[in-house]
């Protein structure tokens, strides 16, 4: 297709223009319950346009929600990550390893996060008010944790033997090889993983906060839902998919910067 | 002495039955300060015999000694220029070069290892790139990195494994005028693999062609008599270089057509020491069952 001035800016527009025009048609003719554009962005826009506004414990502005959200991520990857990377490393180099623990990461992979947040919940009973924060981290962490695990395996033993080579002509100790050689080898693999891995922590927030009811983006969406305001849904369902998108752009920058040739 | 030594040498791939027998008792001495090149087919198990002096794999029978001791694993003592130069893309120049440093010199000071990579950087005339990461650097160049990497870490044998083969003809050339400058320069001992008489004519003193795999073995050296420097122009004129090409490529031809008929003149017999079960086995699986002299002299002969 031949490309035009402002090509990049021009067709995504009109590809959002379609869905909206599909969205209008749609609430007029089979959804009659589905908010019109216009209407939602009318209950919405006291939260888009004062972002940071806190009215209430569930009534804020919707970055105020999105940050809660994010800070919630934030821990939960940071916990799936200093566990995940070890482990894959583990499973790279040790084929014992691997035998002994791979069945079960197999089993435990598919697990959805909805399986994982009760077990969390009752996990962490004797902690109190803390119960639903420490349920929904361990939900993410165990969930965001597989890419991340798999993919630093995968780049470990995909280190060519040409660099292991040089390290044992070296005579590199164990500790020298892992700094100097495996992970400097591996990064570009583990940022792989830990992209996809942030990506599933996004997902997972979500559902953790509509089931345990904390205030952010998703614990939002779910008591308007029951409050029967059903722009708001709208709304966070935009917001989830936009800061989800920026996330993931923002860690393929970060990958792309640890991309060796 | 000799300085280096493989004594009857074997190493094969695989088991039982699909076991392929890539190198078969291998000799070689070299003296200090020797130049050997070693030409032979592609896939003949020139890099095998490489790695098995580099210490990177063990040979199945045989011996590697040298200055009298026997090597049983990898060290900056032997250094490998290898076929791919295996540098370290995330390293700079200076970098790749100060690793090897800083891991053989580990008691000189700070500002001495610094030096001594300059040095080196200098000596293969890559002063100008010591901070560019090896993507950013020509194959020759990269090579040349490569070279200086391993004579800074001062090793007492350069084992290069094909190192001109990856690099195209002029790039080559250059390169071969290198070798022979900085080789000249500090006299040391090197064992060179290649698949070109030419090459190994021009820079070595020593020959030693391998007959074609399986059960490669290297045939019998011829000197090179020709004065250094050597010039590439004039060489191609010279009498000498050109009858010794013929003998070797000759000998190389006829190691593949009678193959046959020295398939196996020697067996390898399990001539394993028992283990001493009374010695604890290190945990790391170091001891092994005592393996010195597993080829024997009873011969079967083969005629066809």
């Amino acid at each position: 297709m031949k490309s035009f001035k402002l090509d990049w800016l021009i067709l995504p527009l009109l590809g959002i223009a379609v869905v909206l025009l599909a969205w209008q048609i749609s609430c007029k003719t089979w959804a009659k319950e589905l908010p019109s554009p216009a209407k939602t962005w009318d209950a919405s826009k006291d939260y888009v346009l004062k972002p940071f506004e806190k009215r209430g414990e569930m009534d804020q502005g919707i970055l105020r929600f999105t940050w809660y959200s994010l800070v919630l991520v934030a821990k939960g990857y940071a916990i799936a990550l200093v566990v995940g990377t070890p482990i894959g490393f583990f499973l790279g180099l040790s084929k014992a390893f691997t035998k002994t623990f791979d069945p079960i990461i197999q089993v435990l992979r598919p697990v959805s996060p909805l399986a994982w947040l009760p077990l969390g919940l009752v996990l962490f009973l004797g902690a109190g008010k803390q119960a639903s924060e420490m349920g929904a981290l361990f939900t993410i962490a165990i969930c965001a944790m597989w890419p991340t695990v798999l993919n630093t395996a995968v780049g470990v033993r995909a280190v060519p033997q040409d660099y292991l080579n040089v390290a044992k002509v070296l005579k590199l100790s164990r500790w020298k090889t892992l700094t100097k050689v495996l992970i400097p080898a591996t990064l570009p693999y583990m940022f792989t993983g830990f992209r996809l891995s942030l990506g599933i922590a996004w997902l997972v927030i979500v559902a953790a906060e509509m089931l345990t009811g904390r205030p952010g983006v998703g614990g939002f969406l779910w008591q308007e839902y029951n409050a029967l305001l059903y722009e708001h849904i709208i709304l966070c369902i935009i917001t989830i998919g936009v800061v989800g998108f920026i996330l993931d752009r923002l860690m393929s920058l970060v990958e792309s910067r640890f991309k060796t040739a | 002495m000799p300085y280096l030594e493989l004594k009857s040498v074997s190493k094969g791939y695989g088991l039982n039955g699909a076991r392929t027998e890539v190198l078969r008792d291998v000799n070689l001495t070299i003296d200090q300060g020797e130049f050997v090149a070693i030409v032979g087919y592609s896939g003949a198990g020139k890099t095998t015999l490489m790695s098995i002096l580099a210490g990177l794999i063990r040979p199945d029978a045989g011996t590697v000694t040298l200055e009298g001791r026997e090597m049983t694993g990898p060290g900056p003592d032997r250094g490998l220029v290898f076929q791919n130069y295996s540098l370290l893309p995330w390293l700079t120049v200076a970098e790749n070069i100060r690793l090897a440093v800083d891991q053989v010199f580990p008691e000189k000071s700070e500002a001495e290892r610094a030096a001594h990579t300059t040095e080196f950087i200098e000596l293969v005339s890559l002063t100008p790139a010591r901070d560019k990461r090896p993507h950013e650097l020509s194959g020759g160049m990269r090579q040349r990195v490569s070279v200086a990497r391993t004579l800074a870490m001062n090793p007492k044998v350069l084992l290069c494994d094909e190192p001109l083969s990856a690099l195209d003809a002029l790039t080559r050339a250059n390169l071969q005028d290198e070798i022979t400058r900085i080789r000249t320069l500090h006299r040391q001992t090197v064992v060179l693999v290649t698949n070109d008489p030419d090459e190994a004519i021009l820079l070595a003193d020593r020959v030693v062609p391998l007959t074609a795999g399986p059960n490669a073995t290297l045939g019998r050296s011829f000197i090179v008599n020709l004065p250094h420097p050597r010039d590439r122009k004039a060489l191609n004129h010279d009498l000498r270089f050109r009858e010794l090409r013929r003998e070797i490529s000759e000998f190389l031809l006829q190691s593949r057509q009678d193959r046959h008929a020295t398939l196996t003149r020697k067996l390898v017999l399990p001539d394993i020491e028992p283990e001493d079960l009374s010695v604890p086995r290190s945990r790391l699986g170091r001891s092994r069952p005592l393996r010195s002299n597993e080829l024997k002299e009873a011969t079967v002969e083969v005629t066809s």
